[in-house]
């Protein structure tokens, strides 16, 4: 009995005697998005200089083109953010902001033929998100209540919302005829794009709800250890279908502010951007098990992606290349996470 | 060795039986725990440990019998019910959220919100920080990087973290699964003398081991099960390994 009194048996936390090079990594592995993010102007940058005599990066077009190429992936990668972090994964996003932008395009031209142009503007912005939530609930409800797997049950929903965008686009592109609409996807205050702005302000909110609310609290639980979430009293089953309605209302506000951009909807709309949302979020440090990311890291991921998908286009490269690029930093990405895990995560009793 | 005898007991199981079908998986077991007192809970696999322990903690409800806690008789219709009244499990693979600090994982489900800027709700963060400060000092366990995600500590200071949700929660019985299964030695005699804490406190713990060596450590009492029944119980003080194992074993 006398060996085991607690002073004698008091063992310090291992993670206090901290060693500097760990910290360092681990400060590295988290902010490699936004190191990549730098890395890859200051080469667009050279490379400009070099062969054209002509700066990249203070050319102020080209911020802007960057900003506004990088609007509609961040919102789809926004949501994806979310629900990668759960341990889950949306891939049906990229048809549910298809389906949104048509919708938005038809529900703005018929209600213009009834009320006042800003009004019948905010109507199919409204109409957008809220036609984008139902692929959302019905992705919810498969995975929390059926059980479905995230990844199938989300593919599901992509053919379904992809033949339900080309069916009501009738196989084109539809139109937008509303001044509003165009303004708000071409106009500029004080020189900083509308849809820029709009974005900056959405993800404002997304990273409160996500660092400072009880439901991005109970994401990043569920994502470690949905059992631990689960005794711990949080209901699990409503949180994902909270968790799949908000990501598919993000590719909802997506769709609209596409088609305020092209004053027109288009199913495809989304199309290549589902796998580019994904790879933000995972270049942003999120990993694909869960548990762990940012949304201001996907910020940077998304910003990567489009400085490297505009920057070779600026310095006239074959546009294939974008693709090795942007590859090559996933692949380089998930390399520096790991091993930012198994040096910090090796544990004593393990 | 103590009065626990004479005190009232904090939880009663009064002829428990659970049958799943034809299978009877507990059959008119009775034990008692009192405040201040660790009960180990002994038996081979299959004996009914983890059946009693899931019809106290709220997990399933039991055929026949029935639970007392403070003389009154109780049941609980999810585990969330038993909480409430103060009977916390710890488990064995611990029910941490391994990405969050260990505030965080006090307050999983039912985090404190302040309001930023007088009108914003947000977490609360810096008072959960200061509830893991006090909460883990009461258990004899010091951290200063209160920031951490719980995935930094070790297997023994994870356990301590679990206890310290209980703690602070104001448990009152914790049930304790296999809390050195899957330690090292050091880490093991940690986990030995925080339940020497929780007993100084007043707190009823039922302790559950394969290991004679820990039940004799921390133990004031042993139960043992064998096939769903009461095998025998001895007080740790007027037994020994021998007779252990053979109520166990059935020799």
């Amino acid at each position: 009995m006398t060996s085991t009194s607690p002073t004698e048996t008091h063992v310090a936390p291992q993670a206090d005697h901290g060693d500097p090079a760990r910290s360092w990594l681990a400060r590295v592995a988290e902010g490699r998005a936004w190191l990549f993010l730098a890395g890859l102007i200051i080469c667009f940058e050279v490379w400009s200089r070099l062969s054209f005599g002509a700066t990249f990066v203070l050319n102020p077009f080209n911020v802007q083109s960057i900003a506004i190429f990088a609007v509609a992936p961040l919102l789809l990668a926004t949501g994806q953010t979310f629900v990668i972090i759960s341990g889950g994964i949306d891939l049906s996003l990229g048809f549910i902001m298809g389906l949104a932008a048509v919708v938005a395009a038809h529900a703005t031209n018929m209600a213009g033929a009834a009320m006042p142009v800003p009004l019948a503007m905010m109507l199919g912005i409204l109409a957008a998100v809220i036609v984008a939530g139902v692929p959302g609930v019905i992705n919810g409800l498969l995975i929390s209540r059926l059980r479905i797997p995230p990844f199938i049950g989300t593919l599901g929903m992509f053919g379904v919302a992809r033949g339900a965008a080309f069916l009501l686009a009738g196989g084109t592109t539809v139109p937008v005829q509303n001044s509003w609409f165009a303004l708000l996807g071409n106009g500029r205050f004080y020189g900083v794009p509308y849809l820029v702005i709009i974005a900056a302000v959405f993800v404002v909110v997304m990273h409160y709800i996500l660092s400072q609310t009880r439901f991005g609290q109970h994401n990043y639980a569920i994502g470690a250890n949905v059992q631990a979430a689960r005794r711990a009293g949080i209901d699990i089953r409503g949180h994902i279908l909270r968790l799949y309605v908000l990501s598919a209302m993000c590719a909802g506000l997506g769709g609209a502010l596409y088609a305020a951009r092209f004053t027109a909807g288009a199913a495809q709309a989304g199309e290549p951007l589902l796998l580019d949302s994904v790879a933000a979020v995972v270049i942003g440090g999120a990993s694909l098990f869960g548990g762990s990311g940012t949304i201001f890291g996907t910020v940077a991921g998304a910003l990567v992606i489009a400085v490297i998908q505009y920057g070779l286009v600026f310095v006239n490269v074959e546009p294939f290349w974008q693709f090795i690029a942007v590859g090559l930093v996933i692949i380089i990405s998930v390399l520096i996470d790991q091993a930012q895990r198994r040096f910090s995560g090796a544990r004593q009793d393990e | 060795m103590n009065s626990s005898e004479q005190t009232a007991p904090l939880l009663e199981v009064r002829h428990l039986s659970k049958h799943f079908g034809a299978v009877q998986a507990l059959n008119d077991f009775s034990m008692a725990v009192r405040p201040g007192e660790v009960v180990a809970l002994a038996g081979d696999n299959g004996a009914g440990k983890t059946t009693l322990i899931k019809a106290i903690s709220g997990v399933f409800q039991p055929t026949g019998g029935e639970i007392l806690l403070r003389g009154q008789p109780v049941t609980f219709a999810t585990p969330q019910e038993a909480r409430e009244k103060g009977i916390e499990t710890i488990y064995q693979d611990l029910a941490l959220a391994d990405n969050l600090s260990i505030g965080a994982n006090i307050f999983l489900g039912r985090e404190p919100m302040r309001k930023a800027f007088g009108f914003l709700p947000v977490l609360d963060r810096k008072a959960m920080a200061v509830a893991a400060k006090q909460t883990m000092g009461r258990l004899d366990f010091h951290v200063s990087r209160l920031d951490a995600p719980v995935s930094n500590f070790s297997g023994g200071q994870r356990q301590a973290v679990a206890i310290g949700r209980a703690v602070y929660w104001d448990a009152q019985i914790l049930i304790m699964d296999e809390p050195t299964a899957a330690l090292g030695v050091p880490e093991q005699r940690k986990v030995i003398s925080l339940i020497h804490q929780l007993k100084a406190q007043g707190r009823g713990v039922i302790f559950i081991s394969h290991n004679l060596q820990d039940i004799f450590a921390v133990s004031d009492r042993i139960v043992v099960l064998r096939r769903g029944i009461q095998a025998g119980e001895r007080k740790i003080s007027e037994t020994n390994h021998d007779e252990v194992v053979k109520l166990m074993v059935g020799g």
